[in-house]
């Protein structure tokens, strides 16, 4: 039979990796000297896992590394050795040589042999063993015998070998597969009918095997019960050759019944945890999309019924009890559809514990090489966003991360000198806001220092000699191309990149990040992210002929613009006075180059946005309905436009714009207000030429 | 058919046993710990018992031994899951009441000769 063992890599890839991060968690949580026995078993058990897996599946240089950690692992398990905090290094970088090797197998690529030869020494120098190998039993058999003429099998079980579920019936028949076999039972153990205890065995047999069969072949038929019986096997010809053969059987059955005493305090502590874990299925990502496609097709199809419905109750008022069915079927639709959605989108959805696992390990390594004592808290673990999403957030939060560790918290004698305590601690959170999560990262370290930031600005030009700037802005700063202010460069943070990067990727989710600061307190650093790239609750609204998206979690509030407010500057642009603060107007005819429209502002709608912090007010021409829209990328289908973060397509079949009210406030502060240029005109089409986005 | 309960923590290995059982016509039913393997065997019945030996919640030693001790699975072959290294634990799963063991790691034509050493 031959089955293809490539159909299981990718559960085992899966599992694996799975098992690599609990035991990584597992060690970082580790009480040194005092380790938690289940713990310990938790991780022996997923290295156990790892290293049958891939022996099985093939991936022997896993399973040989995996052993000797394995081995180091069992020790701690039985108590015979301690754990150190030296032992739980070296297993930690053993695990990161394991994720290497399962990504290389996973993925190609080449393994670092030179590393993970090293950690391997490492290990076996900690186990104090040369050169250990995965397979230390099972050799030492003596050379396989075999003879012409037959043997003779003298077999005689223990009374209680019939409980273990071993049929002396089924050895026979084994037995009779190899050769010619003649079987003479004694049943001379046999007691008187009333004592006879049908689970007992008080037969023996006698056996004769002729043919050339070799004596391994015979062992292996009763190796599961050599303890439990007497086996003699002579060969048949010369009867002196077996001498040996006894005292070996005898030696083997002390040394099993020794070990098999001291095992069951070593794995006394496995059953205690458990039923906490939810059941759940693995389903592939494309399916999932696939389903989650059909959905927004459905929310399409809907809203377009939902409006034909609404026409034709305008306009045939006749019929109305006919009208008011087809209504309620409408809404009974939308609400299903709604709910339909909901529930699929929930599939994606994962605890932000995904990313925030990752940190302990980063802030456990980081702060020894930086020499910084911290803390870590995370509160919020269970705050559930989408899986793409999740995936992207892991690069920015691991950089601010690091740069919370190594600008943020100061040193345990700068910290002592500031008259805090010498552990610094960092604080990550999360929570849901509205449709959106938002992931707080705050420390206790040193702040944000203004004065430096501002120097470095000015002096790279990025800000003008007498320009004062607010202490927002001035914090807003390090998210600024080029700008790093630490003392030392270090391989921590790196050079002035990342803090931008960090941006632009959070931004390229749908999201913001900001800063708050207060010198010498710490920083908090506060990343807002939509819990899904694939639907959104948008504001229709009318610009000239075109319908527009704008995200509602990014409106404030809609009103009229009253002339007495309008504050022009010097024909560049125009500010209005929303209650005590001056907002900008954007003109969204502007911006996006339209013809035509009113130039007067007066009386004009004006939806008031806020993004990055920054709020704006966009003129329209008329407000439309409030609905989900499913988000269809405009790269893809299309090319990237500023200002437009995707499209939409509405009930009637057109194409809307979602707007990208950050990316509208960055084009309004580079290039104000100019006057129309070349118009651009959404993409015309129809549902069947705008591929689907995979969110 | 004769009906297996497979039992391992590890999903790759289940999935690896099941379909190979399943391929020679065996009717297999899976559970991920010993926990579950006891629930499910106490509910039905079964020709053969695998099970991995580390499992969370309840390993393979103490599942045998709950196995024994129950009337319906006091004869029924138990085949404990085992790698090389640990010659002391194919001995606790005798000890346990273990019928034998498979040693990992195994393919796919060992499982099925194993199994049919013991279901004939």
């Amino acid at each position: 039979m031959s089955i293809d063992m490539e159909q299981f890599h990718q559960t085992f890839f899966e599992e694996s990796f799975e098992g690599l991060d609990i035991m990584e968690n597992e060690l970082l949580n580790l009480d040194v000297g005092n380790a938690d026995n289940e713990s310990i078993n938790t991780i022996f058990r997923s290295a156990h896992s790892i290293k049958g897996g891939s022996g099985t599946f093939g991936f022997t240089a896993i399973a040989e590394f995996t052993h000797v950690a394995e081995t180091l692992l069992d020790e701690m398990r039985d108590g015979t050795r301690q754990v150190t905090q030296e032992a739980v290094d070296i297993l930690l970088k053993s695990v990161d040589v394991m994720r290497d090797m399962l990504g290389v197998y996973k993925d190609g690529g080449d393994m670092d042999e030179e590393n993970n030869n090293a950690v391997q020494k490492e290990l076996e120098d900690l186990l104090g063993v040369e050169g250990a190998s995965a397979s230390d039993e099972g050799s030492n058999d003596s050379a396989n015998e075999t003879t012409a003429g037959g043997w003779q099998i003298s077999f005689r079980p223990h009374i209680e070998m019939l409980r273990t579920g071993n049929d002396p019936v089924r050895m026979m028949h084994a037995l009779g597969e190899l050769g010619k076999i003649e079987v003479v039972v004694n049943i001379s153990e046999l007691p008187s009918f009333a004592d006879l205890n049908p689970e007992d065995s008080f037969l023996s047999w006698e056996i004769t095997l002729t043919g050339d069969i070799s004596k391994d072949d015979i062992v292996e038929v009763f190796d599961w019960v050599e303890d439990e019986c007497d086996l003699d096997i002579q060969p048949i010809v010369n009867e002196s050759e077996n001498v040996a053969e006894a005292p070996q059987a005898a030696a083997s059955d002390t040394l099993a019944t020794e070990k098999a005493e001291k095992d069951p305090a070593a794995k006394k502590a496995t059953a205690k945890k458990g039923g906490s874990e939810t059941a759940s299925i693995r389903v592939g990502i494309d399916k999932v999309d696939e389903i989650i496609n059909l959905v927004g097709e459905l929310v399409i199809t809907q809203a377009m019924l939902g409006q034909v419905g609404g026409e034709i109750s305008e306009d045939e008022k006749h019929d109305e009890s006919r009208m008011e069915k087809l209504l309620e079927g409408l809404a009974q639709l939308e609400r299903n559809t709604r709910e339909i959605q909901e529930s699929v989108m929930r599939i994606r959805m994962l605890p932000i514990s995904f990313v925030f696992s990752r940190v302990p390990r980063l802030v456990h390594d980081l702060s020894s090489k930086l020499n910084k004592k911290v803390n870590l808290v995370t509160l919020g673990e269970g705050t559930e966003l989408d899986k793409t999403v999740m995936e992207k957030i892991g690069d920015p939060m691991v950089h601010l991360v690091r740069n919370a560790l190594d600008h943020g918290i100061e040193t345990p004698e700068q910290r002592l000198e500031a008259g805090k305590d010498e552990t610094g601690t960092l604080t990550l959170n999360a929570y849901h806001k509205g449709g959106n999560i938002v992931i707080e990262l705050s420390d206790d370290g040193a702040g944000i220092n203004k004065e430096r930031v501002l120097n470095k600005a000015r002096s790279n030009g990025l800000v003008g000699e007498n320009e004062e700037l607010s202490d927002d802005a001035i914090n807003d700063l390090i998210f600024h191309p080029g700008l790093s202010t630490a003392e030392a460069l270090s391989d921590v943070s790196g050079r002035g990149v990342g803090m931008d990067v960090v941006r632009k990727n959070i931004k390229s989710l749908g999201g913001s990040v900001r800063v708050d600061s207060t010198e010498g307190k710490g920083a908090v650093f506060t990343i807002q992210l939509p819990l899904t790239l694939a639907i959104l609750d948008g504001q229709l609204v009318k610009v000239g002929n075109e319908t527009f998206v704008v995200p509602l979690v990014s409106i404030i509030e809609s009103i009229q613009v009253k002339s007495d407010n309008l504050n022009g500057i010097a024909g560049k642009a125009d500010l209005y006075k929303l209650r005590d603060e001056y907002i900008p107007i954007i003109r969204a005819d502007h911006i996006f180059n339209m013809h035509g429209g009113d130039s007067t502002l007066d009386n004009r709608l004006m939806v008031v946005v806020e993004g990055d912090g920054h709020k704006a007010g966009i003129i329209v021409d008329d407000l439309l309905a409030q609905q989900q829209v499913v988000i269809k990328s405009l790269e893809t289908n299309y090319q990237r436009v500023d200002g437009i973060s995707g499209a939409t397509i509405l009930g009637d079949g057109t194409v809307a714009l979602i707007l990208d009210i950050s990316g509208m406030i960055d084009m309004y502060k580079e290039k104000g207000t100019p006057e129309p240029t070349t118009p651009v005109t959404p993409p015309q089409g129809n549902d069947s030429d705008i591929a689907d986005e995979a969110a | 058919m004769a009906s297996i309960l497979a039992v391992d923590d590890s999903a790759s290995m289940r999935q690896m046993v099941t379909f190979t059982l399943k391929g020679a016509g065996y009717d297999v039913t899976e559970a991920k710990d010993g926990m579950e393997a006891l629930q499910i065997a106490k509910s039905n019945s079964y020709n053969l018992v695998i099970t991995d030996i580390n499992m969370p919640n309840m390993d393979g030693i103490t599942l045998t031994k709950e196995l024994r001790a129950l009337p319906a699975y006091k004869f029924t072959p138990i085949l404990t899951l085992t790698t090389e290294s640990s010659a002391d634990k194919k001995m606790a799963g005798k000890q346990a009441g273990a019928t034998g063991w498979i040693v990992k790691p195994f393919n796919p034509d060992q499982l099925l000769a194993t199994v049919k050493k013991v279901l004939g």
